[in-house]
């Protein structure tokens, strides 16, 4: 056995996750009911009080600072701590604890708690992103607190929130997270137009759809919703709903292919949310809900995802609506055979653009690309996201970094672009041209700064020829 | 409604001739198109009535006997008048040229002439029952030359003076047809083919000219057969069969019009379709054979494109003193037993002394032919077709009479096939001119442009912009519909003219969906160009991200570099500016007081001077010295300079 120093690192993960509202609980003896949801429950009811207090404190505290922006974060030795206040009054609260290494010293154990480690930045996105998903699937607070009072937000924060925050990663979150982007899937125009063809189409004759989107792959084509709906809705597509079905049909159960149907041509569509036999008279036609333009309209959808091959489409459709067994009929017959044809034009039209443009290689830049104004987002960096976690190809440090590069680049609004050598040797460059912004992580130890100047002209050059980017 | 249920009409300027009487013979001249009236043989007066003429032809001739056919050659220069069966008399109407009549007879042994064409203005076929004579008349000299002759044994003859083609009937039972062409002295033999006849154990009827009709279909030409009872004994109606007549190789069945019904028939050809009049009834029905039909792989099978219907009431108009106000003029008998027919459109009363013209009404159609896309293939192929296919464009975009986007995309598809046919066309053209550089010009002909051709600006002009303007549609189908034109455009590769984008650009503003004109955008559906880009750029208060599509698209017209320029400065972003210019390559030749001048008015210090040291640095480089020259006119920038960071700032000469 080796005699070696042992250590052992910990990663990020999430202590406690609460929301409160402080007009709830106004009088002494009530604090409790401010506290409207609390994680993890099983502590004591003092502790999540006094928890709560310390926030309230330290709001109401920095506020003498800055009135309109009270705190955003607190550092302390072990843990990290976010405050987000989506509406007025209602504070979500998430507390990280640093990263942690064990290490043996001299027969004994200690830890040191790495407290620089932990991006603001990353995690208030993750904080914000907590409060977008909820409001995707149940609306603002407040619409809550209309409809059924502090017992309905309750309920419905316990019941999103149970779940979700299993869901949260505290090490894997990056850079993307700050991001949030989307990334598009891309497509000559005569494909492209072929798929607005066909979206008009169905929205004409299923004239029940209020919006629709397209994805292929994952990634997005087409958004009928607006942006900011778009963005939380793809995160939800991309890193939950579509995951769970990735597994399935790589273990070759679940065989999409449909047996023929007299009058029906035979298609590969099925509905990834709703029923899963349509013929089944016991199945359930209920669609999860979403809710969309809330700070405008407000409106409450059924969301209906329907995939054919590697497409898949959503419908939206105002809740008012009854879904009847029989309109689920008429979509999958009507988009079913349209899907399946369209999906294959889509892969063949792909294949031939990357054959002409040659980009089947592997990429030898590692990157992450990054538009503000359609929030398009690319990276080489990443491998293909899982369930659970998204990977990346390279090491925690320069992630960190990549992140520092962003916050950087978030004070100021000119264009800037800063290059960074890593203790590792690697080099870093980040650039920003007016609402984009790029980072690059260059693997040649022995250049010097302006031979990694040249290479990212290159590299703009030829990947980014297409767009005012400037150098 | 019912009233406008007529497609076919006769037309309003008939040709009136002196009806047919004991003393009045009326002969009709497929030719030249033209109505001879003679009177006791001549004697009393010919009148000569052509389609386009004002005043008709008028003489005398002697009486020398009945007139059997009288016929102008071509241009009108001589008459030819048949009054035996042995020989043809000509006058020369010509000036300064004798009159007298001269006479050519057959030359064929007791044959008898059956009748004679005139295939140029010299040029005349004399047919008899025993073959064909081919003549040069010389007018001057009052004779003819013979050219050629063929034999054969003549039952009937047919002539079709556009394609100059005389079709022979032979054979015991007529069936054997023999076509042959005329052109300039020549004579040519066309491939002989058989009408094939019915198969029963009755002895068959022989095959009547009334039954045989030649008419140029398309630019082909076919011989058209009134079989009047189909051979399948399961569909007893007649049907007319189509044999196409090549120039060369031989002749080959090609289609069958289904009548449906029996008795008695007539045929036209009008407009490329062929219309058959039937007379029990008193209706007609068109067929186009470049509709879609049944195909058996060699014979298409057609239908009627549309129900039966009456050719539209045709009232005589009242003239002389008859003519007395209040009274309503006398409708025409249609299809009387009177009616004689001719190819291709013509329709002669000689009881009454009318000639018409056969004409198809369009707008009718455009409500009896429900099949959107069916009424499209068949009105791309009419001549006068483009007020009434924009009529129907527009109209299925009307809010009462909507059609879906699938009908919509079809329609949009079909016109733009034909557009794109006609760009090809002229395309190949140009190459055609360049590369010949105009040597034998005579074999390249500019495509015509027919009417069928909607080209965009015709759209956006008489369909679109009406149609986005009247905003009655939602607009979601508004944007359906300009999405399905630009995408059946790009189908056909036919560039998109940027005024399209704008009514895209504009219904999506007015609207507030600019994240969907982004995403356009952002698939480049909205292609490139300056103008594009400049309406972006007005965008950009409603849509700040408008600006940065604009600065791409101009970064990839690769033509707009200055414009790039003039945008960056106009926001103050001179070194965002400066950089650009640098990686074009244009720093060495930029005016230099436009960006100091830009760099002052952002009122930043630190640009300022970081700009003026640019220019110092450039001058440095391209003179060997930091100053400006006079021909700069940056007097007023040095001097600005040194008020806020002192003469010690400038750039010193370097003393090298």
């Amino acid at each position: 056995m080796a005699f070696a120093v042992q250590e052992k690192h910990y990663g990020p993960s999430l202590l406690s996750f609460f929301i409160y509202n402080p007009k709830f609980g106004q009088r002494e003896g009530e604090e409790e009911n401010k506290i409207l949801f609390y994680h993890p429950n099983d502590i004591e009811k003092n502790e999540k009080i006094k928890n709560v207090g310390l926030c309230e404190a330290i709001v109401q505290f920095t506020r003498t600072f800055n009135p309109t922006k009270p705190a955003q974060s607190l550092h302390t030795q072990k843990n990290r701590q976010f405050f987000h206040e989506p509406e007025e009054g209602f504070w979500m609260i998430m507390v990280v604890k640093n990263p942690v290494v064990e290490k043996q010293k001299d027969g004994k154990t200690v830890l040191e708690y790495q407290e620089d480690e932990l991006l603001d930045k990353v995690y208030s996105s993750v904080l914000q992103q907590c409060y977008k998903m909820y409001k995707l699937f149940n609306g603002t607070f407040n619409k809550a607190m209309e409809t059924g009072g502090v017992t309905l937000l309750k309920d419905r924060l316990e019941k999103f929130f149970h779940r979700y925050l299993q869901t949260l990663h505290m090490q894997f979150c990056d850079l993307l997270d700050v991001f949030s982007g989307i990334s598009f899937f891309p497509l000559d125009k005569m494909t492209y137009l072929k798929i607005q063809s066909f979206i008009n189409r169905i929205e004409e004759s299923l004239n029940l759809v209020k919006y629709t989107a397209f994805l292929y792959n994952d990634q997005l084509i087409w958004s009928g919703l607006e942006q900011e709906d778009m963005r939380i809705l793809y995160k939800y597509l991309t890193t939950s709903l579509f995951p769970r079905y990735i597994e399935p049909e790589l273990a070759g159960r679940d065989s999409p292919i449909r047996p023929e149907m007299p009058g029906n041509l035979q298609h590969y569509g099925r509905f990834l949310t709703g029923p899963l036999n349509l013929n089944d008279p016991e199945a359930k036609f209920r669609f999860p809900k979403i809710f969309v333009n809330t700070e405008e309209t407000y409106e409450e959808l059924h969301l209906i995802v329907y995939k054919a091959m590697s497409a898949s489409v959503c419908f939206m459709i105002d809740a008012s609506v009854q879904l009847t067994p029989d309109f689920c009929r008429k979509l999958d017959s009507l988009v079913g055979p349209q899907l399946t044809v369209l999906a294959s034009d889509i892969c063949e039209q792909y294949n031939i653009n990357r054959r002409i443009s040659g980009s089947e290689k592997e990429p030898q830049f590692k990157f992450i690309y990054f538009n503000h104004m359609n929030l398009a987002e690319k990276s080489t960096i990443h491998l293909k996201k899982t369930p659970s976690i998204s990977l990346t190809s390279v090491q925690p440090e320069l992630m960190k970094i990549l992140g520092d590069i962003n916050s950087d680049f978030t004070r100021v609004d000119e264009d800037e672009e800063i290059i960074v050598k890593a203790m590792s040797d690697y080099w870093i460059v980040g650039k920003k041209s007016d609402q984009r912004e790029l980072y690059v992580i260059l693997n040649q130890k022995n250049s010097n700064l302006i031979e990694v100047n040249d290479e990212i002209k290159k590299l703009c050059a030829t990947q980014f020829n297409n767009i005012f980017f400037l150098d | 409604m019912e009233k406008e249920e007529y497609y076919l009409e006769l037309n309003d300027r008939p040709v009136l001739f002196e009806k047919a009487t004991n003393v009045n013979s009326v002969f009709f001249d497929e030719a030249n198109k033209q109505v001879f009236a003679v009177r006791s043989g001549g004697a009393t007066g010919v009148v000569v009535k052509g389609p386009e003429d004002r005043i008709p032809i008028s003489f005398r001739m002697e009486d020398k006997g009945e007139v059997k056919c009288i016929k102008f050659s071509l241009g009108n220069k001589i008459l030819a008048v048949q009054r035996t069966a042995k020989s043809v008399d000509f006058i020369n109407l010509i000036q300064d040229y004798s009159q007298l009549e001269y006479s050519q007879e057959c030359k064929t042994k007791n044959a008898k002439i059956l009748g004679f064409c005139w295939t140029s203005a010299t040029e005349i076929v004399f047919i008899t029952d025993q073959g064909i004579e081919f003549y040069q008349v010389l007018a001057e000299k009052r004779t003819l030359k013979f050219l050629k002759s063929q034999s054969i044994n003549v039952n009937w003859y047919m002539y079709c003076p556009e394609s100059s083609v005389i079709l022979l009937s032979t054979a015991n039972l007529c069936n054997v047809l023999q076509p042959f062409h005329f052109r300039s002295g020549t004579l040519s033999k066309m491939a002989k083919f058989e009408i094939e006849l019915p198969v029963s154990s009755i002895k068959p009827a022989k095959i009547s000219e009334r039954d045989i009709a030649m008419a140029t279909i398309y630019g082909q030409l076919y011989v058209l057969f009134l079989r009047h009872h189909a051979k399948a004994s399961s569909s007893p109606g007649a049907e007319v069969v189509l044999y196409h007549l090549p120039r060369e190789g031989s002749c080959k069945k090609t289609h069958i019009l289904k009548l449906n019904r029996t008795g008695k028939f007539a045929l036209n050809v009008v407009d490329n379709l062929v219309v058959v009049h039937h007379q029990d009834t008193e209706t007609s029905v068109i067929f186009d054979i470049r509709l879609r039909g049944e195909s058996d792989g060699t014979v298409v099978l057609h239908q009627p494109v549309l129900p039966a219907r009456s050719i539209h009431p045709y009232n005589i108009p009242l003239t002389g003193p008859a003519a007395v106000a209040g009274q309503l003029p006398i409708p025409c008998k249609l299809y009387s037993s009177s009616w004689i027919v001719f190819q291709p459109d013509i329709i002669i009363s000689a009881s009454e002394g009318y000639l018409w013209y056969l004409r198809i009404k369009l707008q009718p159609i455009v409500h009896m032919l429900t099949d959107k896309g069916r009424l499209m293939d068949f009105l791309l192929q009419r001549k006068d077709c483009k007020a009434v296919i924009l009529s129907v464009c527009s109209q299925m975009l009307s809010e009462k009479d909507r059609a879906s986007l699938p009908v919509i995309a079809t329609v949009f598809d079909k016109l733009n096939c034909e557009y794109k046919k006609y760009l090809e066309a002229e395309h190949s053209y140009t190459v055609a001119v360049e590369t010949s550089q105009g040597r034998s010009n005579a074999l390249v002909k500019r495509p015509v442009r027919g009417q069928a051709v909607i080209d965009q600006s015709d759209m956006y002009t008489h369909v679109l912009s009406v149609f986005t303007d009247l905003k009655e549609a939602p607009h979601k189908f508004i944007i359906a519909v300009l999405m399905e034109y630009i995408r059946s455009l790009n189908q056909f590769q036919i560039p998109v003219q940027h005024y399209l984008y704008e009514l895209v650009i504009k219904t999506l503003v007015q609207h507030n969906l600019f994240y969907m004109l982004h995403q356009f955008l952002q698939y480049h559906v909205l292609s490139d160009s300056k103008p594009l880009a400049c309406l972006l750029l007005s965008l950009e208060s409603v849509y700040p991200p408008a600006h940065q599509l604009s600065l791409d698209m101009l970064k990839r017209l690769s033509t707009a570099n200055d414009e790039i320029v003039e945008v960056l400065l106009s926001k103050h972003q001179v070194l965002a500016a400066l950089r650009f210019v640098r990686s074009i390559g244009g720093h060495d030749s930029i005016s230099a007081r436009k960006f100091l001048d830009a760099a002052k008015q952002a009122s930043d210090d630190m640009l300022f001077y970081t700009v003026f040291r640019f220019f110092e640095q450039r001058n440095q480089r391209l003179r060997g010295n930091p100053n400006f020259t006079p021909g700069e006119h940056c007097e007023e920038h040095v001097t600005f300079f040194r008020q806020q960071f002192g003469e010690q700032a400038m750039l010193k000469i370097s003393s090298a």
